[in-house]
């Protein structure tokens, strides 16, 4: 770490349920009012209450796209926290935690799994430690971890005096309010900043409000004076103008909304729902010059219904959505054939997770690609799309429908968990910069109208349930240009190739910078698609300090495959390197397919937790120096 | 200028097998909309899978023929974006009641202002009759290697069940009374539902025109003894007066042992009806309350194509 540049990463932890999230939440907003860029990310058990959730936000002076392995500080106010992650604090970090905790052994952690607590014991025999807190703190202690152990229980029984206050006593809820605030008075935080996140975060709960202050100074003056040696202060610099701090799901919520989708229909699954929820708690919307509008936000029975919902929808001339997970997407896949058969724009966000099948639900995968690319039966044409990070996916929404509506197609956009579970600051989205093309979408109707009729480019124009005169029929059968079912080979042949053709149409008019966006290319040469964008522009960047120049470029628009462009771009690169978060190297395989050449190595990642720019930045040092095999599998995180 | 029942028939060559029952339901729901006067463009027939799925194609209105089992998730979506348009959707036994009965019982829940005709046969004919969710538990129609093994589904029952609130029978070689059925389950303020009794002539051998006529019982007592009686001709009372529970109570109780009658008596008409819920529109309309004026499918999103969404408030309070 240079000395001028910040880059500070703090961990929260604790049981699901236990307000690891809020607390984070507060450690972010302070952070992003101090003006630090964050990039905040969630991992959690597929459990209510009670498993092991964590947080950690990487903050920085300048743009940041990525965790990496080390914390700078941890902070735990339960036993397994420490268990878990002792050992990913770096010899110059710190450790608060609850000194309570000291002789807590391994065997009353009951959410200990035993997986994990067979390798711990191990490693905590081969160091010749007790399988106690005190032993793993030990270790990190040897490390040159700094620790800072403080009874949460007696700090908060002494504010209860000091304030006549004895209801503040054993208020274990207030444990994740104590945490941040030990931290931010370790760094040197303004307190200001803090009481300030404290009143904007429950600023509908005023008495609530009063008591995390009080809590939040004494426990940030206790650290400020009483915690010594950490070198690291983060004092606050100028912000930013244009500023957000976002969750993962407001880029493709917030997108729909100015998109103008108005009918999202789906069915609860992690993690998607979020966005669908968020939609409906802002479905009444401000319209310039004209009357509110709305979205209109059914949760059906199931994603099969979803999918027929938003078509019906859709047939109504609405821009309407779904959106949804790999196992819902499954579900969805007769219908998504109807919507191509019958050329109805929709738009399918797809949060993917790990599969297959349950997989790993409430953890990160890049695991649907192919299953996506090839959904359906039968030939028809469809876009699949994938965003690099949320600020992104606010533009790709808009880019998506418009694309629906221009080339009367299902339109997939594939989102994932990573970006879901992320908390970032990042430039203000600008509805200025999102368009509205809804292709040949029909007002009034002149003349006799074949919904289906053949014209020149493959595209008829469109009427919509509802219209006057603009009767058409639809049917998943092949059908006349009437939409009527026709068995008649010649109009086989004509239908399959007017739909079919359209796959031409959206290589060539979809310009090639939404098609792939290009970091450089080098003689070695990243190709990835989606999510792990951030971490491989931040390893980017620290080869670069060290004067190594490794390309990427990043495939957004995965079907129909850029192949030739694809293969442009790379001419000039000598070594291949996929990179993604699945098993088999899904991009790598429709690589193959749509350009002659071989992907030389593979970097994977399929335990559940997304990758960090510490990991893409180690194997792409040893695959430079020839260290690496051709599969590289990355495993960090707990 | 006024329509006439021509003006709802489509030229599309009807391939139903003759002496089909599904002719008797096409063409009730022709005349239905003609003495409703629904134009052409205002309304929508979505259909499901199988001969009955064809049915949209035989009207000349906006025709949606989806996929199997799913009608009602297609056309509850085409009502909630455009609630101006009038929504039948039509399908068979098996569609509705096997592979999708799932969206049955959530559509009823719902209650959407539509109308939903089950086809029933008891055979999934266009694969060459198999036993479908209505065909008796043991009875073996024509082209079952064996008997049935599972015990039936019953549509009126279940349309009770799940809140469904207008749930009525027809018969369809009684075309009149079967159109009057429509036009007052489509003038229901909710979601109504017709089991429309419908003999597949090719598959179904037990439940035949002549079965449903009496013919069988006629030879016993040397009288003329259908089977089909109309509730209405017997003092039942199907109507939700006031909302108190004992109320509503007794009347799906009532229908619901109505249901069960079956056999040498089977009642057509009207068994359940419910206008005191709200319907799926009212609920969305308490919490946006100018839904029906400016529905989805209504919405300004764009000028000169640039949306005119304002999410100004929104952004700056994520602002930094």
């Amino acid at each position: 770490m240079s000395v001028s540049s910040v880059d500070f990463t703090w961990l929260i932890g604790g049981p699901q349920g236990s307000g690891v999230e809020s607390g984070a939440n507060i450690f972010s907003k302070v952070c992003a009012e101090m003006g630090y860029q964050i990039f905040g990310k969630r991992e959690f058990y597929s459990n209510i209450k009670g498993q092991h959730s964590y947080f950690t936000v990487r903050v920085s002076d300048t743009n940041i796209h990525s965790n990496v392995n080390d914390v700078t500080l941890m902070v735990s106010f339960d036993a397994e926290t420490i268990f878990r992650h002792f050992d990913e604090v770096s010899s110059t970090g710190g450790i608060i935690y609850d000194s309570e905790l000291e002789d807590v052994e391994t065997d009353r952690i009951h959410t200990l799994d035993s997986p994990f607590k067979e390798r711990l014991h191990k490693f905590l025999e081969s160091k010749n430690k007790p399988f106690t807190i005190a032993g793993v703190l030990e270790l990190a202690k040897e490390k040159g971890v700094t620790l800072y152990p403080v009874s949460f229980k007696t700090l908060l029984e002494s504010l209860a005096h000091d304030v006549d206050n004895q209801r503040l006593r054993g208020l274990i809820r207030m444990y994740n309010v104590i945490g941040v605030s030990l931290s931010l008075g370790l760094i040197k935080m303004p307190s200001d900043s803090l009481i300030h996140s404290i009143d904007m975060i429950f600023s509908k709960k005023p008495q609530i409000a009063e008591i995390n202050k009080q809590v939040a100074n004494y426990s940030y003056n206790y650290a400020s004076s009483k915690f010594e040696n950490f070198e690291y202060r983060l004092i606050g610099i100028t912000k930013q103008p244009n500023t957000i701090l976002v969750q993962g799901h407001y880029g493709t919520s917030i997108g729909k909304m100015v998109s103008g989708c108005r009918f999202q229909s789906y069915y609860p699954i992690t993690p998607a729902s979020d966005e669908s929820v968020y939609l409906e708690s802002h479905e009444i919307l401000q319209v310039q010059n004209s009357r509110p509008g709305s979205t209109a936000v059914i949760q059906t029975e199931d994603e099969i219904s979803a999918m027929g919902m938003m078509i019906g929808a859709a047939l109504t001339g609405t821009r309407s959505s779904t959106s949804t997970s790999g196992p819902g997407f499954a579900l969805m896949t007769e219908a998504l054939g109807w919507a191509g058969m019958n050329e109805v724009p929709v738009v399918i966000t797809l949060y993917q997770r790990s599969g297959p099948s349950t997989g790993l639900p409430t953890r990160h995968g890049q695991d649907d690609l192919l299953f996506t690319v090839f959904a359906g039966h039968g030939d028809f044409p469809k876009i699949v799309y994938a965003s690099g990070d949320i600020e992104e996916s606010f533009y790709d929404t808009g880019r998506c429908f418009n694309y629906a509506d221009k080339y009367q197609i299902p339109v997939v956009h594939m989102m994932d968990k990573f970006l879901s579970s992320s908390v970032i600051t990042c430039k203000k989205f600008d509805p200025n910069k999102v368009s509205i093309d809804r292709g040949k979408l029909l007002d009034k109707i002149e003349g006799e109208y074949k919904r289906f009729a053949f014209t020149g480019d493959g595209i008829s124009p469109r009427s919509r349930l509802g219209l006057d005169d603009g009767v058409f029929w639809n049917t998943g059968d092949e059908s006349d240009e009437y939409g009527h079912i026709s068995e008649d080979p010649q109009i086989r042949i004509k239908m399959m190739d007017k739909r079919m053709s359209r796959l031409d149409l959206i290589s060539k008019k979809i310009i090639p910078d939404d098609q792939v966006v290009s970091f450089g290319v080098h003689d070695y040469t990243i190709i990835s698609w989606g999510s792990t964008k951030g971490p491989i522009i931040d390893a980017q960047s620290m080869l670069k300090k060290e004067g190594i120049n490794v390309g990427f470029i990043q495939i957004k628009l995965l079907h129909p495959f850029p192949g030739e462009y694809v293969q442009s771009l790379l001419k000039n690169a000598k070594t291949l390197i996929d990179i993604e978060a699945n098993h088999s190297g899904q991009l790598g395989k429709l690589f193959k397919q749509n350009v002659s050449r071989e992907i030389d190595y593979f970097v994977l990642k399929y335990t559940g937790r997304g990758m960090t720019s510490t990991e893409i930045y180690d194997s792409l040092k040893k695959i430079i120096e020839n260290k690496a095999t051709k599969r590289e599998i990355l495993s960090h995180g707990a | 200028m006024a329509l006439k029942l021509a003006d709802y028939k489509t030229d599309v060559h009807n391939d139903w097998c003759p002496g089909c029952g599904d002719f008797g339901i096409v063409n009730a729901l022709q005349m239905a909309l003609a003495e409703m006067g629904i134009e052409r463009d205002k309304a929508t027939i979505f259909s499901g899978i199988g001969c009955s799925g064809k049915t949209s194609h035989f009207i000349n209105t906006y025709g949606v023929h989806t996929i199997h089992g799913r009608v009602l998730t297609f056309a509850q979506g085409g009502k909630l974006a455009n609630p101006d348009m009038t929504v039948v959707a039509v399908g068979g036994d098996g569609d509705g009641l096997g592979i999708g009965a799932g969206h049955f019982v959530a559509a009823g829940r719902r209650n959407v202002d539509m109308t939903y005709i089950i086809f029933d046969n008891g055979v999934y004919g266009l694969t060459k009759g198999q036993a479908s969710p209505t065909l008796k538990l043991g009875e073996k129609t024509k082209s079952l290697p064996s008997p049935n093994t599972n015990y039936n589904v019953n549509p009126i029952g279940l349309a009770v069940a799940s809140g469904f609130t207008f749930v009525a029978r027809g018969y369809s070689y009684d075309v009149r009374h079967l159109k009057d059925l429509i036009v007052k389950a489509v003038k229901h303020k909710g979601l109504s539902f017709l089991d429309v009794l419908q003999p597949c002539p090719t598959y179904n051998d037990i439940n035949t025109r002549d079965w449903y006529a009496g013919v069988d019982l006629a030879k016993e007592s040397m009288e003329r003894h259908s089977r089909i009686y109309k509730l209405e001709d017997s003092h039942f009372d199907p109507i939700v007066h006031y909302a108190e529970e004992s109320e509503v109570n007794e009347k799906l109780s009532q229908a619901l042992i109505k249901s069960l009658e079956w056999g040498n008596k089977i009642p057509t008409g009207v068994f359940y009806q419910n206008e005191l819920v709200s319907t799926f529109t009212t609920r969305l309309t308490d919490k946006i309350p100018n839904y029906l004026e400016n529905p989805p499918a209504s919405q300004k999103i764009s000028e000169n194509g640039l949306p005119t969404t304002d999410v100004s408030e929104l952004l700056n309070s994520l602002e930094i």
